[in-house]
């Protein structure tokens, strides 16, 4: 294997690597907070993607520039309306009953979200790569390579790993969060609107999900089923790294996106396989992930 | 009357319903056929569901039944029915003693995640190995013959039919039998108490692993019978999205016993059958609703609404 391929493969894995750490680091805080894996959190992936897209299409025309701020609108809309709709009327009036209940429930949003997809956007693949070429390609040790995809996707990543480490440590509303996902009674006996933490925290994952489609959407074709395969690549991600873990989440995205990259130049059959093994192979050795902590059993 | 007996009318009647319904109607012997081969799918869920643990990986063991035929079909050549109805749950039974040796040691969410990312291995494996499996377009299964005896497809249809019928009451009564013996009282008390079955001196592991054969089994049958059912098997059947249709089914249907996959199955795939003649485009977005009204209005499915008069206790919310 030379060195050019190398790079390829490495640019390609860390590219990739953002946009699974922004879809899985939501997916791991809801649940570290919600108690819940949202099996819908795919599709609103591909809704942020899909959203991402016409908003693009639509704003390319006026001023080309304008279709990055239309990727952040796009996933702040997805995120704010679906997840806030899906938290405040479907999963509030469950959470009385047992866990698989919950997850069976969302596990019915992502067939209907599934199925409006079709119907909203069809089955035709849809193309916007409007962002991707306005910025200029860059040389990575002799290898030529969008800087869209090898240095803005990792920045967004990187500063939503260190804004959301900073927005859960240092501020009061995060310190909230984190109460409630402490001891919610003792939270809720202080005065915690643990409702409302519920809440603003499951809009907050829906919109990372929401923005690694949005991000993701100027790259690649939109196809039906991109969803349904990043909800269970972000799971994979999400438990490799012990769930609830958003520093480990970032390596583990990073770990998978790079292994997986490696696996495309050098057998690329197995490109599907690698990250279920990893986490298979990480589960079997550490339960609960690389970087999760063992919980006290209660009996 | 007592509830048993209403219970014992109740069933009587659907048998003879399942039995009686395609000879009028003979469009719907091969749904009906469907309709009992995934109950028996979802019987295995039902079993893993007293203990609490739901596997979003199940369909694997759906897959290996419907490809045990299929790979015979491809590289054996001609089989009987009876050889598959045995050769199928059989061997997906050692894929679930195998796997089950691992995924017992973990419980709720990890427990379906690593049932989710064997079966995503496994299908994988058939999409992507395309010289042996044909990939996504699947492996054609040709038409058995049953005992030595081959059928035209009119009447093999029927043929099916009653055999399908005729497993899902001995595997019915089997499983009943299996959750009311002390064995099934202790998968329950995985969910209620797991740290107290073990100061007993039992092997939770132990008890979640015979279940998980069991239901491992249940898979491979269902698989094998869907197979020549739809004359198909693809890695679709293995697709973690059919692992959430059967549980999808069990919790319809409802979990306190095995009626309930059946119930589950019926409306499940009639639904479906209906909505995607009339209604191709939203089938799925028909079911998607269907289950969330059920889980917010009728949490114990199909079989709780009618035991909703009768004492709590004796249903498993």
């Amino acid at each position: 294997m030379d060195s050019t391929i190398v790079i390829l493969a490495i640019c390609d894995g860390v590219s990739y690597a953002a946009l699974v750490f922004l879809v899985s680091v939501g997916l791991s805080l809801i649940f570290g907070v919600l108690r819940i894996v949202n099996v819908a959190h795919g599709s609103l992936y591909a809704y942020g993607a899909y959203m991402a897209a016409t908003l693009s299409l639509l704003i390319a025309p006026v001023s080309p520039w304008l279709t990055f701020p239309a990727l952040l609108v796009a996933s702040v809309l997805v995120g704010a309306i679906v997840g806030g709709f899906m938290e405040r009327f479907l999963l509030r009036p469950v959470y009385h009953l047992e866990e698989v209940l919950q997850l069976l429930i969302t596990f019915a949003v992502f067939m209907i979200m599934d199925n409006l997809q079709r119907m909203i956007w069809g089955v035709q693949p849809i193309f916007a790569a409007e962002p991707v070429k306005l910025l200029p390609n860059i040389s990575v040790l002799g290898v030529n390579y969008t800087s869209y995809q090898v240095l803005l996707l990792p920045l967004v990543a990187v500063i939503t790993l260190f804004g959301l480490r900073y927005f859960l440590r240092y501020t009061l509303a995060g310190s909230i969060i984190m109460a409630v996902t402490e001891d919610r009674e003792a939270a809720t006996a202080i005065g915690i609107d643990a409702k409302r933490v519920f809440l603003i925290t499951f809009i907050i994952g829906a919109c990372l999900a929401a923005l690694g489609g949005a991000l993701a959407s100027p790259t690649t074709s939109l196809v039906p089923g991109m969803g349904t395969d990043m909800i269970v690549l972000s799971f994979a991600v999400a438990a490799t790294a012990g769930l609830g873990q958003i520093e480990g989440a970032a390596i583990t995205a990073l770990m998978i996106g790079l292994a997986r990259a490696f696996i495309i130049y050098i057998q690329p059959e197995l490109e599907v396989l690698v990250p279920y093994l990893i986490m298979m192979l990480v589960l079997l050795i550490r339960p609960m992930g690389l970087f999760g902590v063992n919980r006290v059993r209660k009996i | 009357m007592s509830t048993r007996l209403v219970s014992r009318l109740i069933i009587a009647a659907a048998t003879a319903l399942a039995a009686i319904l395609p000879l009028i109607l003979p469009s719907w012997a091969t749904l009906t056929t469907l309709i009992l081969a995934k109950g028996i799918v979802v019987l295995g869920i039902i079993i893993l569901l007293q203990a609490g643990q739901v596997s979003f990986g199940h369909a694997m063991f759906f897959g290996v039944g419907a490809y045990t035929i299929a790979f015979w079909g491809r590289y054996v050549g001609a089989g009987d029915l009876l050889l598959f109805l045995v050769l199928g749950p059989m061997l997906a039974m050692v894929f679930g003693l195998l796997i089950g040796l691992f995924v017992v040691r973990y419980r709720e969410i990890f427990f379906g995640m690593l049932n989710l990312a064997f079966s995503m291995v496994m299908w994988s494996l058939l999409e992507k190995l395309y010289a042996f499996t044909n990939g996504a377009d699947g492996i054609r299964v040709a038409r058995p013959t049953l005992a030595g005896i081959s059928f035209t497809p009119e009447v093999f249809q029927y043929v099916l039919l009653y055999l399908t019928l005729g497993l899902v009451l001995v595997v019915s009564y089997g499983v009943q039998r299996y959750l009311d013996s002390p064995l099934g009282h202790m998968l329950r008390a995985i969910k209620s108490n797991e740290t107290r079955l073990e100061y007993l001196g039992v092997s939770a592991k132990r008890i979640l692993l015979i279940g998980y054969v069991i239901s491992a089994f249940l898979g491979g049958l269902g698989g094998v019978l869907v197979a020549v059912a739809q004359q198909i098997a693809t890695p679709e059947f293995a697709y973690w999205t059919k692992s959430g249709e059967f549980v999808f089914i069990a919790i319809l249907g409802g979990t306190a016993n095995a009626a309930g996959a059946f119930a589950g199955a019926a409306v499940f795939e009639t639904v479906r059958f209906f909505a995607s003649a009339q209604l191709a485009n939203a089938w799925q977005l028909i079911l998607g609703v269907v289950l969330i009204v059920i889980i917010m209005f009728a949490p114990n499915g199909l079989i709780g609404l009618r035991n909703r008069g009768k004492a709590q206790a004796e249903v498993r919310p």
